[in-house]
């Protein structure tokens, strides 16, 4: 009797902890388990991606439409390739729709929002964007400022 | 050493730090009979049953039980020798979380593959045998002093084991538990035809069961033999041990300045 | 005076290198051969007075921790503006550092001790001894269900701890101070990796749940078999475990986010 309270109540412990666990995978780190979300890949080169980071989101309009899925780089061309992950099926968004690199406030972490255009040929997985703004860098603005205002 | 014996014991060396506890001992325990070691407090008897176990290791000197070296047995070698060894310890060292029932069973559920129903004719034969079939359900925490010791016999005897050592079984027992350690223990040796190595300083009890005497004393055998043999034995130090006198070789005083000086010190 | 001063450092030094030594065979031989299958019923009982037994102390803790930190991210990320993001920074802190090291802590004190203690008793009962002469070896049945109940519970401790701490960090948070429990969660889900994260998080647990029960093992088996030194062990366990735990976490910390990168 009192042997099958422990196992009970050690079942229940490990039970439990694989609860927390599933929470913790789900609610906090944002994995989707079995829910069959279809996806599609597209690409986009950018001149500058700093703090844009792995699993940032994408949205259109401040909704959210997909990730960042890959960050690499090209140093030939010295552009980084970013790889996304857009929810649903190919053919929704055309071939001239623009991605820019934005921030949420003034701290806020980046993402990328993208702007639909309006030609009749969509964009089909794998292709890539090539209309882009990359991430403002303080430093880079400054720069500009400065030189403009010693060449005026 | 004409008869024929269990426990062989040659030139056993053991110290502890600085202190000689054995300093060359040679020893032989015969086979089916009760032997009792005996000595003054701190002559390192339990550590000797404990060299016998194989739980210590001697400095020196070669322990044959049945045969076998224990010092130079491997581990698992020394396990299988053990079940063949029942050991009865000092504090009984029952395990406080089982019941007496699970305490007895213990080594036939580790030993064996005996069916449930076996091993529980086994434990309540054994429980009978120490008259405590009755407080199988008893916790460790719930037995008086003597009963744990009893429950500890039982266990001890689950494996029907050749040989049995106890550690100091007679002390803090009461008169009425002590006769019925007594008369267990010769019943075990008679009936079961165990070798029985008893540890003890309670000179009475000893005398009236054992068959033999192994007297040590700073680290040496000073005397063995029966018990008739030894209380006439002429050297004075097995005299005084064996008569409780408070003083003679073994004096009264721990070693110490002139009582005079001491208590009067520097204004004499 | 600065000779012997020399010589009782030597010693000290000699006596914690073997100690150490000791500590590692012990360890050792307890663990070979494991797990059987008969080991089964000793694994539960122990998983029962290690991890079940800890339970509460663990969830009470979790939730004030969580309910906490909440708090100072809110004050202090109001300042900014970014009141929203104190689902990221609770998540993080949590599920990086202080979920698995104040869960070791705590299971130190509340477990530890216990099992320190109980082998120590075993010991000076003799226990110990007698089933090593009844040819059962007290390294697989006492210590070594014990050493794989701690190894296991901790993890498990800590991902209740986790869970139960962002959960106190939601009612303070969201719905006591009002947070949108929008930019909470979503926050949280983009700012949080579950291998960079959580994993990595799980695997300090894990390292901390070797490190404790092979200290608290390692104290009662070598206590001195005495009511004063099973205390002193008792609280060697907690003040070893606590050390070790903190020292091993920045180690860790510094080989698993020390380059900085993502």
């Amino acid at each position: 009797m009192r042997m099958r309270t422990i196992e009970i109540s050690v079942g229940a412990f490990v039970a439990a902890a694989i609860v927390a666990m599933v929470f913790l995978a789900v609610r906090v780190s944002g994995v989707s388990f079995g829910a069959e979300q279809e996806t599609y890949k597209l690409k986009a080169r950018f001149d500058e991606v700093a703090g844009l980071r792995r699993r940032a989101r994408v949205s259109i309009a401040g909704v959210n439409v997909g990730r960042v899925a890959d960050i690499h780089v090209d140093i030939a061309y010295g552009e980084a390739i970013v790889t996304l992950e857009i929810d649903g099926k190919p053919g929704e968004l055309s071939i001239d729709t623009g991605a820019k690199i934005l921030t949420e406030g003034i701290l806020g972490a980046r993402y990328i929002g993208l702007l639909p255009g309006a030609d009749e040929e969509m964009l089909e997985a794998g292709d890539t964007i090539s209309e882009t703004q990359g991430a403002l860098v303080l430093e880079n603005l400054i720069g500009d400022f400065v030189t403009r205002m010693g060449a005026s | 050493m004409d008869q024929d014996s269990l426990i062989e014991i040659s030139g056993l060396r053991f110290s502890r730090g600085d202190r000689v506890i054995f300093d060359g001992i040679d020893m032989a325990i015969p086979r089916g009979q009760i032997s009792a070691i005996m000595g003054p407090s701190g002559t390192g008897k339990t550590t000797l049953l404990r060299i016998i176990g194989g739980e210590v290791k001697p400095d020196a000197g070669e322990v044959l039980v049945g045969g076998y070296d224990v010092c130079r047995l491997s581990r698992g070698e020394l396990f299988e020798l053990r079940k063949d060894i029942g050991m009865l310890f000092q504090s009984s060292a029952l395990f406080t979380d089982m019941s007496v029932f699970e305490n007895v069973a213990f080594p036939l559920r580790e030993h064996t593959e005996l069916e449930e129903s076996a091993i529980r004719d086994l434990v309540l034969m054994k429980l009978n045998a120490v008259g405590l079939r009755g407080a199988r359900d008893l916790m460790p925490s719930e037995l008086s002093g003597g009963m744990a010791r009893r429950v500890a016999l039982a266990r001890a005897i689950a494996l029907d084991p050749a040989l049995i050592m106890y550690d100091e079984p007679f002390t803090g027992q009461d008169p009425i538990a002590m006769g019925v350690l007594l008369s267990l223990i010769r019943r075990m040796s008679q009936a079961l035809e165990i070798t029985s190595l008893l540890v003890s300083h309670d000179i009475h009890e000893t005398v009236s069961i054992a068959d033999n005497i192994f007297l040590l004393a700073d680290g040496k055998l000073i005397a063995h033999g029966d018990p008739q043999s030894l209380r006439e034995h002429p050297a004075q130090d097995v005299q005084q041990f064996m008569h409780g006198e408070p003083d003679g070789p073994v004096p009264f005083h721990y070693p110490s300045d002139d009582y005079m000086f001491d208590v009067l010190g520097n204004s004499v | 005076m600065t000779r012997d001063y020399l010589r009782r450092l030597g010693i000290a030094g000699l006596t914690g290198f073997s100690n150490l030594g000791r500590a590692t065979v012990l360890w050792a031989r307890a663990m070979w051969g494991l797990p059987r299958w008969a080991d089964v019923g000793l694994l539960t009982r122990q998983m029962y007075q290690v991890g079940v037994q800890s339970i509460m102390i663990i969830v009470l803790s979790a939730f004030a921790i969580g309910a906490v930190l909440s708090l100072q991210f809110y004050t202090q990320l109001a300042n900014f503006g970014a009141q929203d993001s104190v689902g990221v920074g609770l998540a993080l802190v949590l599920l990086r550092e202080l979920g698995p090291v104040v869960t070791g802590l705590l299971f130190a004190g509340r477990a530890g001790s216990a099992i320190t203690a109980e082998i120590g008793l075993m010991k000076t009962t003799e226990q110990l001894s007698s089933m090593a002469m009844m040819g059962v070896d007290p390294l697989h049945r006492v210590l070594a269900p014990r050493l794989w109940a701690g190894m296991i519970s901790l993890p498990l401790l800590t991902l209740i701890f986790n869970a139960i701490a962002i959960f106190g960090g939601v009612v303070v948070g969201v719905h006591w101070l009002g947070a949108d429990e929008g930019s909470f969660w979503s926050g949280m889900q983009n700012a949080v990796d579950i291998w960079n994260d959580f994993g990595k998080g799980m695997i300090k647990a894990l390292v901390f749940g070797v490190l404790v029960s092979w200290i608290a093992v390692f104290q009662g088996y070598d206590a001195e078999p005495t009511a004063a030194g099973i205390s002193a062990a008792t609280t060697r366990t907690v003040v070893l475990s606590s050390i070790a735990i903190l020292a091993t976490d920045f180690v860790l910390t510094l080989g698993m986010y020390g380059n900085f990168g993502s």
